[in-house]
């Protein structure tokens, strides 16, 4: 393991998030904290309890998620995409470092960004609804696998984007439509039969309802579903992954 | 200067890069390289030239791992540049063309990340010397977004030295950038050759390569046309030309001069006479007395020899 390529990856990534301060962090607890305004407190306060958890409560899972998913994708994409946009990825692609290495070190720091903003929007969440933990070690299992996947979906984006559009078309047009439908601000039970059947079919929904079901012990689909839907597309982005660094798609002529 | 390069081993062989049968063929299908074999020595400065599109910076992507060869294989201080990827990329700095850098960077951050990227501990001392070396100690605070051309350029080659390669490339080091900066190049160029750094470079410039190079490698259409040591080249194919400059204009070529292989100027001024210099007889004796037989009287003479440029020239247009 090629280590201090690793440390110099990801020192770097990290450099970058501090340097847009604004931008990483500041912005996503700003546009969290308008949620919990809005929904949390305008139309929370009209809205009957969901399963026992106040409606501002109930929330806070599944907008830890929407913040998780689309920075994940965002700083990852970016990450990998910016150096070969400008050229410097000639360096990461002449040094002695294997694709594992490579994806560590920006899959790491997207992740290690997400999960701090997810934290940070906890934190600000718990300071405007009353915020309870029932399974911390499944919670923090729920948000480091998802930090992770989606942050492997980003490299992936970013890899296969070869304009800034393309970049910004994945996220926009499909996960966070999916996130919105996928229980952030409901439960699968308020819909109509039909519709919540067509809903199992929206990776996000399980998601959302593991890592809901740490907060609160309450879930739309048993938390085992949850966890291997997780694992299933954590192992397809790794298959997508291996198979970028063996071919050299978009990466290597 | 730049006395951080470890000096090469007593027992190590004189090749440093071996490159056998290599061919690249795009998926456009162009064909870029064909059936290249090289080989560069331990410590020589050697200039690969050749017309746009001949294939210099695809030969040095393919070494340095940013192209996939379709065929063949390089060897780098011995490793094998794919199965052995690792040992054989940590020999390899590489100085590419366009001057890619990340703006918002500082030179000391960027240095140093180029360092720890090709696996190297943290060594601040040795990021100091790289700096000093290039005339960058004073600007290591600075983001590289508020650098001049040639300071970014010079960032590139402290990038490229950050890791103690024992080759470094540079792809057109001095493309774009002014004549005073150019000899700035050259003079850190010759300063890495003399701490034991093997250098390739490639260059339109072919005063570049008669300045710099030990040898010379010519590329043309994806072929390696030749290999020659540089004082070789310009001996063997530099023939010498003596120019004759007339009292009096000549309107023609007197029919006595015939036997010559003179050109004469346009304005009958100037009298040309190539010759071989390597020759036992040059001619040039003879020509002077038939010169004197005809009445010419000659006001002054100067001789040349064929420039590197003339040489590449004629080899590149002899093969179109």
């Amino acid at each position: 393991m090629n280590f201090p390529a690793i440390g110099a990856i990801y020192r770097f990534e990290m450099a970058r998030t501090w340097r847009t301060l604004l931008q990483s962090i500041v912005s996503p607890v700003i546009s969290t904290s308008l949620y919990f305004i809005v929904f949390g407190g305008a139309i929370g306060s009209r809205m009957t309890d969901i399963g026992g958890v106040s409606y501002g409560a109930f929330i806070v899972p599944g907008l830890i998620m929407l913040s998780l998913l689309t920075q994940s994708m965002a700083n990852a994409s970016f990450g990998i995409y910016f150096p070969r946009f400008i050229g410097t990825i000639y360096e990461i692609l002449s040094a002695p470092i294997s694709a594992i290495e490579i994806v560590i070190g920006y899959v790491g720091a997207a992740a290690t960004k997400s999960i701090i903003l997810g934290i940070i929007i906890l934190a600000t969440a718990s300071l405007f609804v009353p915020v309870r933990i029932d399974h911390p070690l499944w919670m923090a299992l729920f948000l480091l696998l998802t930090a992770a996947t989606f942050s492997l979906f980003g490299f992936i984006i970013g890899i296969w984007a070869d304009n800034f559009e393309k970049l910004q078309m994945i996220p926009l047009l499909i996960i966070t439509p999916l996130t919105f439908l996928g229980g952030s601000f409901y439960s699968i039970d308020m819909l109509p039969p039909f519709w919540q059947r067509v809903a199992l079919f929206n990776p996000v929904v399980y998601l959302i309802s593991g890592f809901r079901w740490s907060f609160y012990g309450k879930a739309d689909v048993r938390v085992g579903v949850s966890l291997g839907m997780t694992l299933v597309f954590l192992a397809l982005c790794v298959t997508a992954v291996v198979w970028i660094f063996k071919t050299g798609y978009r990466l290597k002529k | 200067m730049f006395h951080t390069i470890p000096p090469p081993g007593a027992v190590a062989s004189a090749s440093i890069v071996s490159v056998s049968n290599l061919s690249k063929t795009y998926a456009s299908g162009f064909k870029a390289l064909n059936c290249i074999n090289l080989d560069i020595r331990r410590g020589e400065i050697f200039a690969l030239l050749g017309p746009n599109g001949a294939g210099k910076t695809t030969l040095i992507s393919i070494i340095c791992g940013i192209v996939n060869a379709s065929e063949g294989t390089v060897l780098a201080d011995g490793h094998d540049i794919v199965r052995d990827y690792r040992a054989a990329r940590s020999k390899i700095g590489l100085v590419p063309q366009e001057l890619t850098t990340d703006a918002f960077e500082t030179v000391w951050a960027t240095a140093s990340f180029s360092r720890g990227l090709f696996g190297r501990r943290a060594n601040p001392a040795h990021i100091e010397r790289v700096l000093r070396d290039v005339s960058l100690w004073d600007r290591r605070d600075s983001k590289i977004m508020t650098l001049s051309g040639g300071m970014k350029r010079r960032v590139m080659i402290a990038k490229a030295l950050a890791h103690e390669p024992m080759i470094l490339f540079l792809d057109e080091p001095t493309a774009g950038v002014d004549v005073e900066l150019r000899r700035d190049m050259w003079r850190v160029v010759r300063a890495l050759r003399d701490t034991g750094v093997t250098i390739i470079l490639t260059t339109h410039y072919i005063d570049e390569a008669e300045e710099l190079a030990d040898r010379i490698g010519v590329i043309d259409k994806g072929e390696l046309v030749l290999v020659e040591e540089k004082t070789e080249l310009m001996h063997k194919l530099g023939n010498k030309q003596l120019t004759l400059t007339l009292q009096d204009p000549l309107d023609c070529i007197p029919s006595g001069l015939a036997g010559y292989e003179l050109e004469l100027s346009p304005g009958g001024r100037q009298l040309t006479y190539s010759y071989d210099k390597t020759s036992e007889e040059t001619g040039i004796g003879p020509l002077l007395q038939a010169l004197q037989a005809a009445g010419i009287a000659v006001k002054d003479v100067q001789t040349k020899t064929r420039s590197l440029e003339e040489i590449f020239i004629d080899i590149v247009r002899a093969r179109s």
